[in-house]
């Protein structure tokens, strides 16, 4: 994940408290996904940036496991194309394993 | 009102393994935080020779010597079926190498910031020469190089190193003693840039025909700024590659816009001819140092060569209509606006269904789509998936939802209107534009009518906005109307001429 994403989600989740945030990611790729659940969950599996050996465990969805907590509408405006073009099933899966694992929310 | 056509396209990869060692953010940041670390360990063993990287399939796509979709028929991993008969010399560009690149980075040297070892000043200067391109006096105009133990001293003051083989041959100083603007890293980025640019317009002159004086404006759309302390973007790269490559009737400036930069300037050209401003326009950038071995950790981790090893640099020509060469649609152009929104569905459609509605075309329409060709042997090993199939796989989706394509057919949809990625991930490079000279020439030969180029820029990088942006532009086949409009406006003048005549004889004989 990003370092300054990293930065982002440490500082929103010391305002508000770890058990108030949320983070929806938007990834592609089910790898991708997966590594910035573990980061905010685990912590920076890379090391490299502000969330490397901070444990965050923060809920952590991908927007397409939120699909029916969304208007449909929407969804389909902001997601329904993406949605016709990436493995769901794996993005999801990934999150979801990384999320049972790791996440306290 | 003329139609802008694409006159010539040329392309250029330097090899420059060392450069990835030291100039590359990946490595160099490595180097200030864990100079012992396993993955700086690691490199040299994962860099390709320079015959390597000439006979990586996706390189030869680039320089022109294969069409982009012959790529489909080697099988992958690329860099493990190599093109053994594979040359340097493209039939739109040449593959170069590091001690090439340096010697035109000394050409390139206005302030005398440049110091190559003498001996390998000379042996270069001598490569260097043999290139059709440079005159003798070019390179005449390149200054006798130094004792080693001048640029040791030089180093010792914090000039930025040049290796070659692993060894130093030379270095490059910083412009300022204090400005922050000016130091020898910045100046090394710049010079190199400017180096690969002009390498790619005396390939676009050369390898086209055409002569210097006759292009009138250079737009430079590379990702670096030059500038002082005052104006740290200040510019003009354009004038300065200008300048170098003996452009001595243009002048330019420079076009920012990331990735997407580029497009911008391809339409900006088409712009300036279609109004009649300029007759011809080059758009032109060079390569980006700090963006080599980008994704080099991943790449050792999983046992890859360090693909990233190449500098890429682009020159294209836009000049008035010659009735032959590919003309530019300058109304058919997309672009995402500000109210776009940053959805990659309305992201998609602002960039590429809005321009083809307006003209009454589908999604069909267009043969094939040039979006982020980055080479996907260099992003799958970092997680980033294979770019353009996944822009292939948005269009088609964008297809399917309209109703331009069956979804069932969404598979065929990609292979026909797509094609494989084989650029290097240098940022700007491989956005849009590298298959513009590719498509010139499947239109020149029938293959194709119509192509359409599309440059994304992720402009968050900067911190100035959280938006993207992308434009793209429709390249199509010439109908030749130069000629025939001529013809028949001959006829008509012939005609109007006769006509008039009989009117003055019939006054004539009236008057009697």
């Amino acid at each position: 994940m990003d370092l300054e994403n990293q930065k982002r989600v440490l500082e929103l989740s010391e305002k508000y408290g770890k058990e108030n945030v949320v983070v929806v990611l938007g990834s592609s790729e089910a790898e991708t996904a997966g590594l910035a659940a573990e980061t905010v969950t685990a912590g920076d599996p890379t090391y490299a940036g502000p969330l490397a050996g901070v444990s965050l465990g923060l809920a952590v969805y991908h927007i397409f496991e939120l699909k029916d907590e969304v208007d449909a509408d929407v969804f389909d405006e902001q997601c329904g194309m993406m949605e016709m073009v990436l493995d769901v099933d794996a993005i999801a899966a990934e999150v979801k394993s990384i999320r049972e694992q790791y996440s306290n929310f | 009102m003329t139609t802008p056509v694409v006159k010539g396209a040329a392309y250029v990869l330097v090899h420059t393994p060392d450069m990835v060692m030291h100039y590359g953010t990946t490595c160099s940041s490595e180097h200030e935080a864990n100079p012992n670390s396993e993955f700086l360990k690691k490199v040299p063993s994962h860099l390709r020779t320079f015959e390597e990287a000439v006979k990586y399939a996706p390189n030869q796509a680039y320089i022109g010597n294969i069409l982009p979709d012959e790529l489909n028929n080697i099988p992958r991993p690329w860099y493990k079926n190599l093109m053994e008969d594979a040359k340097a010399d493209g039939k739109m560009g040449e593959m170069l190498s590091q001690d090439e690149l340096y010697i035109v980075m000394k050409l390139c040297d206005a302030f005398d910031l440049v110091m190559l070892e003498k001996s390998f000043s000379d042996a270069a200067k001598e490569k260097i020469s043999k290139k059709p391109y440079f005159t003798e006096a070019e390179i005449a105009k390149i200054k006798d190089g130094f004792d080693i133990s001048e640029i040791e001293s030089k180093l010792a003051e914090g000039a930025e190193p040049l290796h070659y083989n692993g060894k130093v041959v030379g270095c490059v100083k910083a412009a300022h003693a204090t400005d922050k603007s000016l130091t020898a890293h910045i100046m090394a980025e710049n010079i190199a840039t400017k180096a690969t640019a002009v390498i790619a317009t005396k390939n676009l002159l050369y390898k086209n025909n055409i002569s210097p004086d006759s292009i009138e404006y250079v737009i430079e759309c590379s990702e670096e700024a030059c500038g002082d302390m005052n104006q740290r973007g200040g510019g003009n790269f354009a004038k300065a590659i200008a300048e170098v490559a003996g452009l001595v009737s243009a002048t330019g400036s420079d076009t920012r816009g990331f990735c997407a930069a580029p497009t911008h300037a391809l339409i900006n050209a088409a712009a300036m001819v279609k109004s009649g401003l300029y007759k011809s326009v080059a758009v032109v950038a060079g390569g980006a140092t700090a963006k080599l071995g980008m994704n080099g950790r991943d790449h050792v981790n999983k046992d890859v060569p360090i693909l990233e090893d190449c500098l890429g640099a682009f020159a294209i020509l836009v000049t008035e209509d010659d009735g032959v060469n590919p003309v530019l649609r300058t109304d058919i152009v997309g672009r995402h606006t500000v109210g776009t929104g940053s959805s990659p569905q309305a992201v998609m459609e602002s960039i590429i269904t809005k321009p083809l509605d307006k003209n009454g075309l589908k999604i069909t329409d267009i043969d094939k789509y040039s979006v982020e060709m980055q080479n996907p042997e260099i992003t799958e090993p970092a997680g980033a998936g294979d770019v353009p199939l996944a822009n292939y796989k948005m269009i088609a989706a964008l297809g399917a939802k309209r109703g331009d394509i069956d979804k069932a057919n969404m598979p065929t949809f990609i292979k026909e209107h797509g094609m494989p990625g084989f650029a290097p991930t240098q940022g700007h490079i491989p956005s849009g534009v590298p298959f513009v000279g590719a498509a010139r020439s499947m239109i020149l030969d029938g293959k194709i009518n119509r192509a359409m180029i599309v440059g994304k820029g992720s402009l968050f990088l900067g911190r100035m906005t959280n938006l993207f942006d992308g434009v793209s532009i429709v390249m199509e086949k010439n109908p030749g109307k130069a000629e025939e409009m001529g013809a028949v406006s001959k006829e008509e003048i012939k005609g109007m001429v006769a006509e008039t005549m009989k009117e003055f004889a019939a006054f004539l004989l009236n008057r009697k």
